[in-house]
């Protein structure tokens, strides 16, 4: 899971793919992701999950473990 | 007193040439940028013809990630302002950026990100809407993400006016360093509309050519077998200066833009006046405003577009604003290599009415093999010539009956 949620923000944010993202990565913070790239990426997941994440819920995620940790309690 | 204004930088993105160099060859050569569309599938569209970009790399101009958050016609008119700086051989360090502006127009604006992002909303709901949709779709974003990019934050504007956009962008920015508004200015057009919903609407007007069997005759303006324009795509970006700031740093200067003018038919949404009377108008105005006799005007790039009425009433346009000088002069509409680039073809024909002051060279009408006999100006048929050309004039005429002039000199100190 952490490997296809970190696949799609490279992919989303035209990243290299060396780029160092963990757990404890935060989209904004530390790659310089804007707002509007933020909804778009929350999109893209919820299109490969085939889920859905409300903006209430998307407004919580602080990092990258908190997204993956979502989707893995949304998918069971 | 007015500032003099001059041109200091080209860039082009055009379906017969990227780049000045590449670009002023092509029109020299008579280079035919028309095809078969490849972009979709056109089993079901009565044109099946354009003069398709098929070689543009967004990313050589443009970093993966911005790439993704522009539309294709702001993606060209970034890679045509970044030639322009490099061939204006522009150092912004030493340039006073807040009177540094950018005019570049476009007829359409983001009209592929706005049919794909429709799309997801009917088959996956409002939700699914990208947040990059508005920003990518609007017209004016081609002038912000250019200002963006250079750091220019002197005047930005847009201006839509149809096939007239980028001849008006040009004009207006010219007037805005003539009064002092700022030193520099990057100004043109860009348009990206051959995509399905782009190519229907065209269709149903039937206003294009529809000579599916031999796309590279299907520009022919002026030519008594024309049946409606090809569309085209791409950008073409000038750098206007005042002439003090452009000595200043030493430039390179390729002509001086004398005139603008600009007028409104008040007459029909897609249809020009009869017998080009607005256009007609427009010239002489932009020739006023050069402060030279209508007999000065050595060649005039056509609006040009081949369709039956353009170029019937361009023609008669040409004879009521010049007199019998209009058969002393040449004429040529360079459509007939790049196509239609609508809100971005006065800004491309605006460089090949620089190429021909600087290079006192005639483009070609290519494809004009059946001049109609209703037409009897000298509209270079299909091979260019050397001739002087001390003043330039370029037309632009677009639905809802704007029609746009700009005059272009040679330089001299």
């Amino acid at each position: 899971m952490f490997e296809k949620v970190k696949e799609i923000i490279i992919d989303q944010l035209g990243l290299d793919e060396d780029v160092v993202i963990e757990r404890s990565t935060s989209m904004m913070r530390d790659l310089e992701a804007d707002s509007l790239d933020a909804v778009e990426i929350i999109m893209a997941f919820e299109d490969e999950f085939d889920i859905e994440i409300p903006d209430e819920e998307a407004e919580k995620f602080d990092n990258i473990g908190d997204i993956v940790d979502y989707i893995e309690a949304k998918l069971n | 007193m007015k500032n003099r204004v001059v041109v200091t930088g080209i860039g082009v993105v055009s379906p017969i040439g990227h780049g000045r160099e590449a670009f002023f060859q092509g029109l020299k050569e008579g280079k035919n940028g028309a095809s078969l569309i490849e972009a979709f599938d056109t089993t079901e569209y009565t044109t099946k013809v354009a003069a398709e970009i098929k070689d543009f790399n967004p990313e050589l101009y443009i970093n993966k990630k911005e790439v993704k958050r522009m539309d294709r016609f702001t993606q060209f008119a970034i890679a045509a302002s970044k030639m322009a700086v490099e061939d204006g051989q522009i150092n912004f360090d030493s340039v006073d950026m807040n009177r540094v502006g950018v005019i570049i127009g476009s007829g359409i604006g983001g009209i592929q990100t706005l049919a794909e992002q429709h799309e997801k909303l009917l088959s996956k709901g409002p939700g699914r809407v990208s947040p990059f949709l508005i920003p990518m779709m609007i017209t004016n974003m081609a002038s912000g993400q250019v200002s963006m990019e250079i750091g220019a934050k002197g005047p930005n504007t847009t201006v839509v006016t149809a096939c007239a956009s980028g001849t008006h962008a040009i004009g207006d920015a010219f007037k805005a360093i003539q009064r002092g508004d700022a030193d520099m200015m990057f100004t043109g057009g860009s348009e990206a509309a051959i995509c399905e919903l782009g190519m229907a609407g065209f269709c149903t007007m039937k206003a294009m050519t529809t000579r599916n069997d031999d796309p590279l005759t299907s520009s022919r303006p002026f030519d008594v077998d024309r049946d409606g324009f090809l569309m085209g795509e791409g950008s073409g970006i000038i750098v206007l200066e005042s002439l003090e700031h452009a000595q200043k740093r030493g430039a390179t200067i390729y002509a001086e833009m004398v005139g603008y003018g600009a007028t409104a038919d008040a007459y029909h949404i897609t249809s020009p006046a009869p017998n080009g009377e607005g256009a007609a108008r427009c010239m002489t105005m932009a020739v006023n405003d050069a402060g030279v006799e209508p007999s000065a005007i050595d060649y005039i790039n056509a609006h040009g577009t081949s369709t039956p009425y353009n170029d019937k009433f361009e023609t008669m346009a040409i004879k009521t604003a010049f007199g019998d000088h209009a058969y002393n002069l040449s004429v040529s509409s360079t459509k007939s290599m790049t196509g239609h680039l609508l809100g971005a073809s006065g800004a491309v024909e605006a460089i090949a009415s620089i190429m021909a002051v600087h290079d006192d060279f005639v483009p070609p009408t290519i494809n004009l093999h059946n001049q109609d006999p209703e037409l009897d100006l000298d509209y270079t048929a299909n091979v260019g010539k050397n001739k002087t050309v001390n003043y330039a004039l370029s037309n632009s005429l677009g639905f809802g009956g704007h029609n746009g002039t700009i005059v272009f000199k040679k330089f001299e100190i």
